[in-house]
């Protein structure tokens, strides 16, 4: 039960995965969220490494599969805060509840 | 021992997850994220995952987490924080659920794991994995394009026009 193998590893994954989207859903800060996003990224790399490492544990596809996450991960963060930067000289807030510049 | 390695990096996991959402300082809060981008390569090392662990210290730590630093750095009011939005309750019902139907599925699905030995150094198989034949090369140039693009469009979306 307690020796470590695949399951404990999902598991935990599922619990990061579900601590990042909570905080999407409630937190108010834009920076925050971008974390937040962060986390679900990592708990998505973590199950993609240990499948790689208990399924298929000598063709590391799972690990290829996770540096393209990587890779994905930095692009979202520097259009994230670029976007961030240009809608607070707007409205000099970082408060979602700001960022309503789209709404129709 | 390894085992119980692996609850003290997913305790700490998960607890610094959790202050990253409580902490009402932001800035706080990104040391936390720092911290929980540390465990997460510990568990890639127990993964047997190396190069993958040092290329989540580099540019987690060093390149994403300084990033958002500097993004707080830049907005004036972040530093104090605020309160959750008015859906949290129904928020963490939806999470909650989400993480019920997950574990729920992962004891009921077994996964074939074969016994083989992981390897030991993972640089070289990753590198011909990447590269060789029947490779991913065309999914690395996609990548690059990915990040060239995403470099010019915070460019011209931070401009002063």
């Amino acid at each position: 039960m307690f020796s470590v193998g695949l399951d404990q590893y999902l598991v935990l994954s599922a619990v990061l995965f579900c601590i990042g989207l909570f905080g999407v859903l409630t937190q108010r800060n834009v920076i925050k969220i971008i974390m937040c996003i962060e986390i679900m990224l990592n708990a998505v790399n973590i199950s993609l490494i240990a499948f790689s490492r208990y399924v298929t544990p000598v063709v590391l596809t799972g690990q290829l599969f996770a540096i393209f996450v990587m890779v994905v991960a930095a692009a979202e963060v520097a259009v994230g805060i670029a976007i961030i930067f240009a809608a607070y000289r707007n409205r000099e807030s970082v408060d979602i509840e700001n960022f309503n510049i789209l709404k129709w | 021992m390894l085992d119980l390695i692996f609850y003290i990096f997913a305790a700490l996991a998960v607890a610094s997850a959790i202050a990253v959402i409580v902490v009402r300082d932001i800035f706080k809060a990104a040391l936390c994220l720092i911290l929980l981008f540390m465990t997460v390569a510990g568990i890639y090392l127990l993964l047997h995952a190396d190069f993958l662990a040092i290329i989540q210290i580099l540019i987690y730590v060093g390149a994403i987490s300084i990033l958002l630093i500097v993004a707080i750095m830049l907005t004036r009011d972040a530093r104090q924080g605020q309160p959750l939005g008015k859906f949290k309750y129904l928020a963490a019902v939806v999470s909650l659920l989400l993480l019920g139907t997950i574990v729920f599925c992962l004891l009921n699905v077994t996964f074939a794991t074969p016994d083989n030995a992981p390897l030991n150094e993972t640089i070289k198989p990753l590198g011909k994995a990447l590269f060789g034949d029947q490779g991913y090369l065309f999914t690395v140039e996609i990548a690059a394009v990915l990040l060239l693009s995403a470099i010019l469009g915070a460019i011209a979306v931070i401009r002063e026009k």
